[in-house]
């Protein structure tokens, strides 16, 4: 058997494994075994590529890969859970890099245009997800401000941006061999990166992870085109696919199209005229203790503040005694509820808290009528009831969390401040409202302590 | 040309094939789905390492070729091994107690 049909076959049954790791990925029960399975997939397909003819020396490869590996998994093993979205994001701009230098490496004397087409892709991809991973993970790490960024006339330079991407396009398909082309295009591909996610805010950060995560397999799909590799284009585009699905449903769950939340920070917030009337009423840790021991179920709707604050696992402890005190305890978590899809899902799985205790919004909402109390940690826009009421409110139409409808709610909040919309919070000032003020943590153990008393 | 014909028809067949699959996926499992695909993206270490060990001199697409397999090599297995802690952690009641 010749060793480019042994590859050929490699391929074949790493493509199903694969196709069988995100199906199984797919359920909580076997998604260890999926991500292993994935894992082995990808192992096959590179011990299968080193018997590549084309390969005749190893050692350079050999000292890339080990101190790729050294360096993944040091910061796999010591990245906080907390600080996973912008993780996620750094990982997704290396593998866009490595999809551009693929495009660049795969330039040869004598390629045809279809090949300069897909190697463009390539490169425009892949730059554009490594400087808008970048910029992303900036964000959400706090290295960049969170809020959008803008200058005067930015419209107009991204426009033109993107016509220059497409004159380069045709210019550089027709000669990809010309080396200032392809600086060109590098130069444009990276630089539009930078643009499209400085405008961006940090709530809408889980849409712009998605779409990038997205476009990292859509660039290893190209680079799959440009040097003829079916296996790249299988694994890219179940990426691709995979990406665009979790972007329509982060857009879905702020009831906003994406072009809406690409292209928002170009529009002024609209200011509402719409008043809310009522008092912000405040309350102490001991009566919330009070009023939490009468409770026979509570609800918990955690938020990003719940990971700033670093609360998970004070928020499990509390559980656990009111539990103890024969109360149900659930927990209630909104689609875009922290920094990217899943997050507050993965920071409870961190602190125990089991996953069938965690409600998706449409299983929550139902039983809110008859919840005691509703505690509110760090989450804001995503329990606005004006999305729901006040029509003309920025946020009216996205589907919220409706807290107001249970008994009591207690709000933990650090001040007044409004959410990221920059809008009120008609919540704060309901009749069954109150505000528990200061750091979550701090009044999850002041109630804590109640309780274990 | 017909081999891109060809390539084109896996492609439209995974996309359509990756849709369905993720379609289903809990949104408890967003984020290790996320971190999941992340790494699957580091598939272009392949292309990589084909152009890294061409030559055995270092020219300068060696060098590219190198930073690819160094860059896609963490992506792969940072993102992997990242998942795999983050899934360690997904327990359900039973499990739990």
């Amino acid at each position: 058997m010749n060793t480019t049909l042994f590859i050929g076959i490699c391929y074949v049954i790493s493509a199903a494994l694969f196709i069988l790791g995100l199906k199984l990925l797919g359920s909580p029960a076997t998604a260890r075994k999926g991500n292993i399975i994935s894992a082995v997939a990808m192992l096959i397909a590179v011990l299968a590529t080193l018997l590549d003819q084309h390969i005749i020396d190893y050692r350079y490869i050999a000292v890339s890969m080990a101190a790729g590996s050294v360096i993944g998994l040091y910061i796999a093993r010591k990245v906080a859970m907390t600080a996973m979205p912008e993780m996620v994001a750094l990982f997704n701009g290396l593998g866009g890099m490595a999809s551009l230098l693929v495009g660049v490496a795969a330039i040869e004397i004598g390629i045809n245009a279809f090949i300069g087409f897909t190697i463009f892709l390539s490169i425009l991809i892949g730059g554009v997800t490594f400087t808008g991973s970048l910029i992303a993970w900036g964000k959400l790490s706090e290295n960049l401000v969170g809020r959008p960024i803008m200058f005067k006339g930015q419209a107009v330079v991204n426009s033109v941006t993107i016509l220059l991407m497409v004159i380069s396009c045709v210019v550089f398909s027709g000669s990809p061999e010309n080396t200032t082309y392809l600086y060109v295009v590098i130069a444009l591909a990276l630089a539009f990166g930078v643009l499209a996610v400085i405008p961006i805010g940090g709530a809408d950060m889980p849409v712009v992870i998605s779409l990038l995560n997205s476009y990292s397999g859509l660039a290893a799909c190209a680079a799959g085109f440009a040097i003829n590799n079916n296996l790249l284009i299988v694994a890219g585009s179940l990426v691709g696919a995979s990406g665009i699905i979790l972007t329509q449903i982060m857009c879905k769950a702020m009831n906003r199209s994406l072009s809406n939340v690409l292209l928002s920070g170009f529009s002024a917030v609209k200011n509402s005229t719409l008043t809310i009337e009522g008092e912000v009423k405040a309350i102490s840790a001991q009566d919330a203790y009070y009023v939490l021991e009468a409770a026979s179920t509570i609800a918990i709707i955690p938020g990003y503040g719940m990971a700033v604050a670093q609360a998970q696992h004070a928020v499990k402890e509390l559980q656990e005694l009111l539990e103890k005190n024969d109360a149900e305890v659930i927990y209630g978590i909104h689609p875009v509820a922290g920094r990217m899809p899943g997050h507050m899902n993965v920071l409870l799985a961190e602190a125990d808290v089991s996953y069938d205790l965690l409600l998706e919004m449409d299983h929550i909402n139902p039983r809110m009528e008859n919840v005691d109390v509703a505690i509110v940690i760090g989450a804001n826009d995503v329990v606005n009831p004006a999305a729901r009421d006040m029509e003309g409110s920025p946020i009216y139409g996205m589907p919220v969390i409706n807290v107001d409808k249970a008994r009591t709610v207690f709000v933990m909040k650090r001040s007044m401040a409004s959410g990221f919309a920059g809008i009120d919070n008609p919540l704060f000032f309901k009749d069954n409202t109150r505000m528990l003020f200061g750091d979550a943590k701090e009044t999850l153990s002041q109630l804590i302590r109640e309780l274990s008393n | 040309m017909e081999i891109y014909v060809f390539l084109a028809f896996i492609l439209m067949l995974s996309i359509y094939l990756g849709f369905e699959l993720i379609n289903k996926v809990p949104a408890t499992l967003h984020t290790p789905l996320m971190s999941a695909s992340n790494a699957i993206s580091g598939i272009t270490l392949l292309g990589a390492l084909i152009i890294a060990g061409r030559t055995s001199s270092p020219e300068l697409k060696t060098i590219i070729g190198c930073a690819a397999v160094l860059l896609a090599t963490i992506n792969v297995i940072g993102g992997y091994a990242v998942t795999d802690r983050m899934l360690a952690m997904f327990k359900n009641k039973k499990e739990s107690k």
